[in-house]
């Protein structure tokens, strides 16, 4: 029946098959937490990055803008300092004659009193027009060098003055030159030249209060370092990375270094000079906050998409757990519908079947029973209680055959309460005896236990196999071949009986117990409509009595019925 | 009870004259009737005190007969005997006013019972409305004449 039953639902059309597939419920699922996912996750990704990008750029000009100004600030201190200088050799070279600075004492005095008045002069020299030394004071003897091939010499007769790049002397001490040419009313020229030492430069540079991590430096336009630097090399090395295009206003891009830092490099060419200031921030510094941002960021996205993950799986658990719990529902529900149709299309094919066999049936009745009659009549034979017997076995058949056929008619019947007059018992046997044959089948020990002196009572016979039958198929249901069923019946008290229907078999757990009457629950994938065991509760409540369940995993089940004697009001309906 | 007269009504010829001839043996004597019209022909000539009829056939069927006698208002019980029945016709037929319903094959023993009390049950009525015609009251005997399905009807 149930192997039918199966075979039958596997023919329906596919759609029933694929509702009940697991593997659609989980891609649908797979589905809505990605679609769900996505649309939440996108925008708060799209709104991270950006975020991370402004803060990027608004930390870059953060840090931009007072290296920008330091830098402007120290080159205007450069040019000042630049510009003094030169100045004081055009005054002295303006206010002297040729004629006093040719003359060693008065050039020595005037060197002593710039030395005293302004630091960093080194020694002072008048040229001629020709190029010769004609005075030095300092700390060499130069005196009578010819500086005609020099091309600083050609500059400062082109340009009227010159500073030099700086170089080191005798030493090896960093200096440069200022070099001045004056030119007299009467048309000729005599160049006056200074050379300065520059720790006034160095100076400078330390006044920057640089962190220890930056760097500030002068160069000149073709990258000759000009001072010293902490990290790019000593004073006339070779700056170590490309210089940056000629800009004389302030101006600050990012590169990486030949250590491979990544640094802001903020720079200005001067414009008379040569020189090139240059300070260097490396962006670790901000890059040290820009990634303890960006980590707090990404763990809070992180949290944010691990959130959102649970959430979305949870509600999308919860949803799809509902929608396959209504498929499932539904799914009972059109088995149910198919279930009742089957039975009662069955039931009547039952019918007719019987109601065809009833006739010769009554005819083969009559016909042995009046044998039976002409035979009692008769005078004694010798084969007499042998065709006796032989008849008796022919209404014996007629009996059996009858009870089939009525059975078979009361299959089909319909579920109105009829109450009777009954014995308790032999509507067991009358049950017991449909499941004889499978009991054998099974090597199902079927044991009946039957009270004696039991009271009949006003029931309804079908509805109470029905029921009785109900657990009984429950029970041949959870037991294994070779298990045990027994049915017991006694006298609880003056009004009710009491019958109790126990098996061996796999028994049910705590959950299952709770929903056993539930209509449309059952544990019989795909054979049970779920509604055996909540039609009999229903009918044992009708006919005014009590079930109850006691179950344990393993150990089986059992089931007691107490029927009144005499059924309540209103137990027909 | 061997006056007792009873019509057996059974399109099955083989069954029905077997059932005659077993009734005879238990001294009660029968005519028989193989269709609804012959049932019905033979109450125009003659009134049966019960008749054994079965519900299904042809032409005219038992239930029709069954209700044309509760019509005629004659004192006659009707015991229903089919091999047919449902429920539902059993309902029909009771409500109408059969004394019994059997169904085929049917215990000789237990329809001979029924017989007699079908006609104990005539001869009462019989006498319910002998006395009820005595008093005067030939409304009330005259009703109790008439089928017990009417009452059925009165008390629903």
């Amino acid at each position: 029946m149930s192997g039918e039953e199966t075979r039958i639902m596997h023919d329906l059309p596919g759609e029933v098959d694929v509702v009940v597939s697991p593997a659609r419920y989980r891609v649908l699922r797979r589905k809505i937490v990605a679609l769900m996912v996505m649309v939440s996750v996108i925008p708060l990704l799209a709104m991270a990055v950006i975020n991370l990008q402004q803060y990027h750029a608004t930390l870059d000009r953060e840090v931009q803008a007072p290296l920008r100004a330091l830098l402007s600030k120290t080159r205007n201190s450069f040019e000042l300092l630049l510009a003094e200088r030169t100045s004081t050799v055009s005054f002295i070279a303006s206010a002297y004659s040729f004629r006093d600075l040719a003359d060693d004492k008065a050039l020595n005095r005037i060197f002593q009193v710039m030395k005293q008045k302004f630091t960093g002069f080194v020694d002072l020299g008048l040229i001629d027009t020709s190029g010769v030394q004609v005075t030095y004071a300092g700390p060499y003897s130069l005196k009578g060098r010819d500086y005609t091939e020099q091309p600083w010499f050609n500059e400062v007769l082109f340009k009227g003055r010159y500073i030099s790049d700086i170089f080191l002397g005798f030493r090896k001490m960093p200096h440069f030159v200022i070099a001045v040419q004056h030119l007299t009313d009467d048309g000729s020229s005599w160049v006056l030249r200074a050379t300065i030492d520059t720790g006034q430069f160095d100076r400078l540079i330390a006044s920057m209060g640089l962190d220890p991590e930056s760097d500030a430096f002068l160069v000149n336009r073709k990258g000759v370092l000009q001072t010293s630097t902490k990290y790019y090399g000593n004073v006339l090395d070779q700056l170590p990375f490309e210089m940056p295009p000629m800009s004389f206003e302030t101006t600050v891009r990012t590169l990486k270094d030949h250590m491979g830092r990544e640094i802001y490099l903020a720079y200005a060419y001067f414009p008379d000079t040569d020189y090139v200031l240059m300070a260097v921030k490396p962006r670790s510094v901000i890059m040290r906050t820009w990634n303890s941002l960006r980590t707090d960021m990404v763990a809070v996205f992180l949290a944010g998409v691990f959130l959102i993950m649970a959430v979305a799986y949870r509600i999308t658990a919860a949803l799809v757990d509902r929608l396959r719990e209504s498929d499932e529902r539904r799914e009972l529900a059109f088995r149910q519908v198919e279930h009742s149709q089957k039975l009662s299309s069955i039931g009547r094919l039952a019918a007719g079947v019987a109601h065809e066999v009833n006739n010769p049936l009554a005819i083969i009745n009559e016909k042995a029973g009046l044998m039976k009659d002409v035979l009692g009549m008769g005078a004694d034979f010798p084969e007499k209680s042998r065709f006796e017997g032989l008849i008796e076995a022919i209404l014996r058949s007629v009996d059996r055959c009858r009870t089939i056929t009525h059975r078979m008619l009361g299959f089909a019947r319909q579920m109105d309460v009829k109450i009777e007059d009954l014995d308790v018992n032999e509507i067991i046997r009358e049950t017991t005896g449909f499941l004889e044959r499978e009991a054998a089948y099974r090597n199902i020990g079927l044991h009946l236990h039957l009270g004696e002196e039991m009271a009949r009572i006003a029931s309804d016979r079908g509805q109470l196999q029905q029921v009785f039958l109900n657990i009984m198929n429950n029970a041949f249901a959870a037991v294994n071949d070779g298990g045990t069923i027994s049915v017991t019946t006694w006298q609880k008290d003056d009004a009710t009986v009491g019958i109790t229907i126990q098996d061996d078999g796999c028994g049910m757990s705590d959950e299952t117990q709770k929903h056993i009457f539930e209509p449309f629950f059952t544990t019989k994938k795909g054979t049970g409509t779920g509604l055996g065991l909540s039609i009999t509760y229903g009918i044992v409540k009708r006919l005014g009595g009590e079930i109850a369940m006691q179950s344990k995993v393993g150990q089986g089940t059992t089931f007691s019925i107490f029927l009144p004697v005499t059924p309540p009001e209103g137990a027909s309906i | 009870m061997k006056k007792i007269k009873l019509l057996l009504v059974d399109d099955e010829e083989n069954f029905v004259r077997t059932l005659a001839e077993r009734l005879q043996i238990r001294e009660l004597g029968s005519q028989v009737a193989l269709s609804g019209e012959e049932a019905l022909d033979f109450l125009a000539k003659d009134t049966p005190d019960v008749i054994v009829l079965d519900l299904r056939m042809p032409g005219i069927d038992g239930m029709e007969v069954l209700r044309r006698v509760k019509r005629s208002k004659k004192p006659i019980q009707v015991i229903i005997l089919t091999g047919h029945g449902t429920d539902k016709d059993k309902e029909e037929a009771m409500r109408i006013g059969a004394f019994e319903y059997h169904k085929k094959p049917v215990d000789i023993d237990s329809l001979v019972f029924s017989i007699k009390n079908a006609y104990r049950k005539k001869m009462e009525d019989m006498m319910v409305a002998a006395t009820f015609a005595q008093a005067g009251d030939f409304e009330s005997a005259e009703q109790i004449l008439i089928d017990d399905g009417m009452k059925d009807k009165a008390g629903e």
